[in-house]
């Protein structure tokens, strides 16, 4: 392959591989064969995949009707079936999806046979219970305790981090018993290891990709096509075809920031993006910056949606359970830590990532990301001199998206910047 | 240590101790707390649902329930966005206002938001502000083993701001002065469903309310004295629908919204301040204390939609409930904004239209101030039930 065909390869292979582990999806639910239901903090697809089962992660389901402007139809449907107007757009868009039988704009979802759920976000174990009633499946939620405060992380061999440690493995011992009661088939730590391997590989990649967007200019975009990245690190995790891309992912990005290839033609602000995307505008939103020379080098979105892949975290294959268990531990921390307690977080990337400037995207269906947010920025502009900017929308409802306001506030953001580089240069 | 932080309700009638404890639960002064820090005691502020509070008492120190208030949130309203429960912000505003003055926070996972608080409150203050990590895989076989370990964690904290150390002995009285507590409420909650015309809805759930701000001991002798004088109540029995409240496990429905119900309806049981009344029965005295009080929150204790429990589905609870209480009708509130609580009601809509049990629906916010249109409707929910 020449240098600039390399070049923009993540995204079309991305897509390409996002759109494959659907079709696989649909001809689940043609054969009527039950998957998995996870999510994307804690999925333990590692771990499942030992036993076949099809995985489908009811977010990426219900975040791609936003992206492709349907989820009004869907949102629609379950308020018809009583859910609020005020409760998780996620949420709703899967119930309508389960009413419809599956069926979504990339194919059809088959219905769960078993849901496994972190409490890294609430609303996970309310949602699972959806499932449980609709379906009599059973559900496995897997308590992952977090931070206890600010700051507050054991690491092993502390005896608090152990006994979650221990807690986090009997928990996955009696999942497996779950497992193979379902599959009708016994354990294979072996298989476990070789998906742990193949995690290893992207778990390394991720974290080496938001390493490599502290290059000037930025080689991705965290909002646009770090979305891209966060399907297939989501969706193929543990799997070969995920380990081979986020291989030629870095090797791409690597190439880009060694030769001084940006995302844009001119980059003149360096953004941090802290939330959730505005999935109903979503190329639209992007742009609003974009057109100013606004792009976003990093997110927390990378961090938690990654379920903490962020840290890189590394499986020892020698001791594969007790090495998930510890990994889970740490990395669904980390991802609750980006939204509980985000602050010296987000000051440390304003050094690592070179940061002109912060956005805070509050949304109306995630208490679990946007609670914290406007007292983490007040916090933030008490420790430091860093331009902000607190827009509020949401990731799935349109009807309290108002673009014209967005660009409004956007555009006044971008003005304050430029005025700052102004007195800056004028000393 | 101050002897009686209430003591305006000792030696009254029971009409006037009824004022005297509405007038205290209705104080967003907190003045039994205030007199409790000034008298040199320490206080810790555990939010909604569920807190171990023997651990805080066993260390000399106040239990504090931070349940939000009807008051504006006027400076903790720039810490949010729009999208958000009142408790939230009003929780926050007591804290920052010096409403109430704490010495450690407590918040649990109960929902995001509320797992958010710690870190919110934290950022504001100079006392710790801890999530206590309840488990939400209480049917894990790992988890009572767990649960003891992560209360050993927060006793070490407690233990820190006490500037002492904890023993057996100390967690066993105070278990056994909790317990105590516990069965007075049984008590109140028994004739409640047994003889809802003696207590009305508001005044049991100021009794019980209290719990949140006064020493147990204090609490306890209160109850002790008041419940068998509304027992022997001279009250007559009126022509009400019976009914069970649900929603009230964490943001606190306005009282004057409970009265409102039980004007029209007998409250015979209800989820109000569930979290005081978790622990279902006696917890052990003797053996391991901390073991004592995790079993008795996995293996005898309530349930809410902030936890997760295969043995306990909730649309079977809340039949359970119903039936217990000998209901004819359930009223089904949920806070504005609390996702919880409004999945909740699709599933218990569902439910009872599953059993034909009838039903009334209505959002609430904690600092509400006009109830005639939901009295109106709720009175019509009522003749339709009655005149059927």
């Amino acid at each position: 392959m020449t240098a600039s065909a390399m070049v923009g390869r993540g995204n079309t292979e991305g897509a390409r591989l996002v759109r494959a582990w659907f079709a696989e999806l649909t001809q689940a639910a043609e054969e009527g064969r039950p998957s998995v239901y996870v999510f994307v903090m804690g999925s333990l697809a590692e771990l499942l995949r030992v036993f076949d089962f099809p995985i489908a992660f009811p977010e990426i389901n219900s975040l791609q009707t936003a992206v492709r402007h349907v989820a009004h139809e869907y949102l629609n449907q379950a308020e018809d079936y009583g859910y609020s107007p005020d409760i998780c757009g996620y949420v709703k868009a899967d119930v309508a999806t389960q009413l419809r039988g599956g069926a979504h704009p990339l194919g059809r979802i088959p219905k769960p046979g078993l849901a496994v759920a972190t409490n890294a976000c609430n609303t996970y174990i309310k949602w699972a219970e959806i499932w449980e009633r609709m379906y009599k499946i059973p559900v496995f939620t897997i308590d992952v305790p977090g931070s206890r405060a600010a700051g507050l992380r054991p690491q092993p061999g502390d005896p608090d981090f152990d006994n979650d440690r221990r807690y986090v493995v009997g928990q996955l011992r009696e999942l497996i018993r779950e497992c193979e009661r379902l599959s009708g088939r016994p354990f294979d730590i072996d298989r476990l290891r070789e998906h742990l391997g193949h995690a290893n590989t992207m778990l390394r990649g991720w974290r080496r990709l938001l390493e490599l967007n502290q290059a000037r200019p930025s080689v991705f975009n965290a909002l646009s096509d770090g979305t891209i990245y966060l399907g297939v690190a989501n969706g193929l995790r543990g799997t070969p075809e995920g380990a081979r891309y986020f291989d030629e992912l870095v090797e791409e990005m690597e190439y880009k920031a060694a030769q001084g290839i940006g995302t844009l033609t001119e980059e003149t602000s360096r953004l941090v993006f802290v939330g959730v995307p505005c999935y109903p505008i979503f190329r639209r939103f992007n742009e609003l910056f974009t057109s100013w020379g606004g792009t976003f080098v990093n997110s927390t979105y990378l961090w938690f949606a990654s379920g903490g892949s962020n840290v890189g975290y590394q499986y020892d294959l020698a001791h594969p359970l007790e090495s998930l268990a510890e990994g889970l531990l740490i990395g669904v921390r980390d991802a609750m830590d980006s939204m509980f307690f985000q602050d010296t977080i987000l000051l440390d990337m304003v050094d690592q990532y070179h940061i002109d400037g912060i956005v805070y995207h509050p949304i109306k269906s995630c208490r679990t990301v946007s609670t914290g947010l406007a007292d983490t920025r007040r916090a933030l502009m008490q420790r430091r001199d860093i331009p902000s900017l607190f827009i509020e929308s949401d990731m799935m409802d349109r009807r309290v998206v108002s673009e014209a306001q967005l660009k409004n506030r956007i555009d006044a953001f971008f003005e304050g910047l430029a005025s700052r580089r102004r007195q800056a240069a004028a000393g | 240590m101050i002897e009686t932080v209430f003591p305006e309700w000792r030696g009254a009638t029971l009409d006037d101790t009824l004022v005297a404890c509405r007038e205290l639960l209705e104080d967003t002064d907190f003045p039994t707390v205030r007199r409790w820090r000034e008298a040199g005691g320490k206080v810790v502020g555990h939010f909604q649902v569920y807190c171990p509070e023997e651990l805080v008492h066993a260390a000399g120190l106040l239990p504090v329930k931070v349940r939000g208030a009807p008051i504006e949130p006027l400076q903790a309203d720039s810490h949010f966005g729009s999208y958000l429960c009142s408790i939230l912000k009003t929780s926050l505003e007591l804290v920052l206002t010096t409403r109430l003055e704490l010495d450690l926070f407590v918040t649990h996972p109960i929902c995001d938001a509320a797992r958010n608080l710690a870190g919110v409150i934290g950022r504001n203050v100079d006392f710790p502000c801890q999530i206590l990590y309840l488990p939400q895989n209480p049917n894990s076989a790992h988890s009572g083993e767990y649960l003891r370990h992560e209360y050993a964690r927060l006793l070490r904290t407690i233990e820190e701001i006490a500037g002492r150390t904890v023993g057996p002995e100390d967690l066993r009285h105070s278990i056994a002065v909790f317990n105590e507590n516990r069965a007075l409420l049984r008590r109140l909650y028994d004739l409640k469903r047994d003889a809802p015309w003696l207590v009305t809805a508001d005044e049991a759930y100021v009794l019980v309310a209290l719990a949140g701000c006064l020493p147990r001991e204090e609490h306890n002798a209160l109850l002790a004295d008041v419940i068998p004088r509304l027992a022997a109540r001279d009250a007559k029995r009126q022509d009400k629908i019976r009914v069970v409240l649900e929603g009230g496990f964490c943001e606190q429905p306005p009282l004057d919204l409970i009265r409102a119900i039980g004007q029209s309806c007998y409250v015979v049981d209800d989820d109000l301040l569930v979290g005081l009344r978790w622990l279902t029965a006696d917890v052990a005295t003797d053996g391991d204390p901390l073991r004592a009080l995790a079993e008795a929150y996995l293996d005898r204790s309530g349930h809410s939609p902030v936890q997760h429990d295969l043995t306990k589905p909730k649309d079977r609870m809340l039949l359970e409930r119903v039936e217990r209480a000998d209901a004819q009708a359930a009223v089904l509130l949920a806070a504005k904004m609390c996702e919880p609580g409004l999945e909740e009601l699709v599933v218990y809509t569902r439910t009872l239209d599953g059993r034909g049990i009838p039903y009334f629906v209505s959002e609430f916010e904690e600092n509400m101030t006009s109830y005639d249109q939901l009295e109106i409707q709720l009175e019509t929910f009522v003749e339709n039930i009655l005149f059927d």
